[in-house]
């Protein structure tokens, strides 16, 4: 018999910590179950009958009867969320490459060269990370609105370009860590910084630069306050700001606008499967949450 | 060598760019905003210290949104970190099955918010939503959630602890990260379980449950979507947080000098509360050993 280390639970200690493991899945899931499966239901099992005030739980009421498919194209529909999807993935797009190319870029500068004030201004960066945006965020907005940006797409795109402060740090941490040897035989062979950068520093810094890929996407695809503030034509909402107002229109067509929330949702979903340790891990490195 | 700064410089152009055009310059320039009237349409007004007077000797909302978010602060954030540690514990068990666990706690975070508005929205529904009609099951009428008071502040509250995963995953990180050395030494000495929860692994989680509380705390004052999209502050600004309020003031009333007085006091609070927690951290936070 092999002996247990005194730290191994007991068989019955196993099950009751199991058992209380999957009690606490339910609430946890449910919801998410309770999205999908309203999504697929009709009006007549959504709203109560016309013999009941309300509607009791039964078992047999989490599932549809026959899934209404349809659902969803009339949401579809209703809000031209095909559009809405299709800015919101430009933005993404945009914003992943513009946030991902310009901290690269800037933490490389951080790490590697040598200037005057350069830990003064790293320092700085460090600092504006702790700056809530409401106080910045009203000149902000006077400034777009006096380029005249007010109501574009612009101010939900240009400042990606000017690299994040986290995603700088990140990469900065990420850089520092390759050997500085690898970069003085490009010297020497006559390579220039930015091809250093580019040949051989980005293709050594692939993880990192996921990571940040990862977060800016998640950042812009759940963006809901960018949109509120500067969006006013509903030919550039996106798709989180198309599915509040959906909901304040449409408030109880229940079956459509959890339709619309799958929709919304199951990209994240899928993106998660694919790359659950770059989230786990991100997540728990950076403290970095939601 | 001057060729190296220009080259560095170069760089870090567009950090440096994004620096002095989207937060040095507003930084100073709200700093102004905030002793002016300002409505966006015609140019600000100099009025001195009004909008803060008004703030805080005439304006009734200033206080009740503080005193909504610090009760908030009071009352989700401790619930959350319970919780967030809670579940980090049972899953630093030695049991199988914790990377489907894990997944299944922390599903909820990553949802997208507005989607999760949504759901929360359809949930708490008084007729039809799950929530009432699971408690019609065991013969309870439900109240009215996003309705009525209080439940309207305590259905936010609930909705938060579902997002609890996060937070989960960083204390997880943190107890992976206790020396097994320790528990060993204990074990030795007879400490049961429950012991060495309370003399190990908690002081050992400290340092990220201190880091927590920080992040969790700014983020209190930060609150204002949900509340935004499922209660637009109401009932009678039981859910007016004070980011919410700050947020009708700029752009519902275009008050933006006023806002701008409000974004100041915010952002004093912020730095106040976590210098104050910084000034007791020595007295509960243990760094290494």
């Amino acid at each position: 018999m092999r002996s247990r280390s005194p730290l191994a639970l007991s068989r019955r200690q196993r099950a009751a910590t199991h058992i209380v493991l999957l009690l606490m899945c339910l609430p946890f899931l449910m919801p998410i179950l309770w999205m999908v499966t309203t999504s697929l239901k009709s009006n007549a099992e959504i709203f109560p009958q016309t013999d009941e005030a309300a509607i009791t739980f039964s078992l047999d009421r989490i599932f549809p009867d026959q899934p209404q498919w349809q659902n969803y194209k009339e949401a579809l529909e209703t809000g031209p969320f095909v559009l809405y999807l299709r800015n919101s993935l430009m933005l993404c797009a945009l914003n992943v490459f513009g946030a991902v190319a310009s901290s690269a870029l800037v933490a490389y500068g951080f790490a590697r060269m040598r200037f005057p004030g350069k830990d003064l201004l790293f320092f700085i960066l460090i600092a504006t990370m702790a700056l809530p945006r409401h106080v910045t965020m009203i000149p902000v907005f006077v400034i777009f609105k006096a380029l005249g940006w007010y109501g574009s797409l612009l101010p939900l795109i240009v400042p990606a370009f000017l690299g994040h402060p986290f995603y700088i740090f990140l990469l900065r941490q990420f850089f520092q860590t390759i050997p500085t040897d690898l970069c003085e035989a490009g010297t020497i062979d006559g390579a220039s910084e930015l091809r250093i950068f580019t040949q051989i520093m980005l293709p050594l810094a692939k993880p990192a630069l996921a990571t940040c890929a990862l977060f800016q996407f998640l950042t812009t695809w759940n963006d809901y306050f960018g949109p509120l503030v500067y969006i006013n034509d509903p030919a550039y909402y996106t798709v989180a700001y198309g599915l509040q107002q959906f909901m304040g229109n449409h408030g109880s067509e229940w079956a459509q606008l959890m339709a619309v929330a799958t929709l919304f949702t199951l990209p994240i979903i899928v993106l998660f499967f694919c790359a659950q340790k770059v989230f786990i891990q991100g997540v728990a490195t950076t403290g970095a949450k939601g | 060598m001057r060729r190296d700064t220009l080259k560095g410089y170069l760089f870090i152009s567009p950090w440096l760019a994004g620096f002095l055009l989207l937060v040095a310059v507003p930084f100073i320039d709200s700093i102004y905003l905030s002793f002016t009237h300002y409505d966006v349409i015609s140019p600000p007004r100099w009025i001195g210290a009004a909008n803060y007077k008004r703030l805080v000797m005439e304006d009734p909302f200033f206080w009740k949104s503080l005193a909504v978010t610090l009760k908030y602060a009071m009352i989700a954030v401790p619930l959350g970190m319970v919780f967030g540690v809670g579940l980090a514990l049972l899953l630093n068990l030695n049991i199988r099955g914790i990377r489907f666990y894990r997944t299944v706690f922390y599903l909820p975070s990553i949802i997208p918010l507005v989607a999760t508005c949504a759901v929360f929205t359809w949930m708490l529904n008084p007729q039809m939503g799950l929530m009432n009609s699971l408690l019609r099951l065991a013969g309870v009428e439900g109240p009215a959630w996003l309705t009525s008071q209080p439940w309207a502040f305590y259905s936010l509250v609930l909705m938060s602890l579902w997002t609890v995963g996060g937070s989960m995953i960083i204390y997880l990180a943190g107890l992976k990260d206790v020396p097994a050395s320790l528990y060993e030494a204990a074990v030795v000495d007879g400490a049961g379980p429950w012991q060495r929860t309370i003399h190990i692994t908690l002081p050992m989680l400290t340092p990220v449950i201190f880091f927590n509380l920080v992040m969790d705390i700014i983020n209190a004052f930060k609150y204002f979507t949900q509340a935004y999209i499922m209660t637009e502050g109401g009932p009678e600004e039981s859910t007016t947080f004070y980011a919410l309020y700050l947020f009708h003031r700029s752009w519902r009333y275009l008050d933006m000098g006023y806002a701008s007085a409000m974004a100041w006091i915010l952002f004093l609070i912020i730095v106040a509360i976590t210098a104050m927690l910084f000034t007791t951290h020595k007295r509960w936070v243990h760094y290494g050993r």
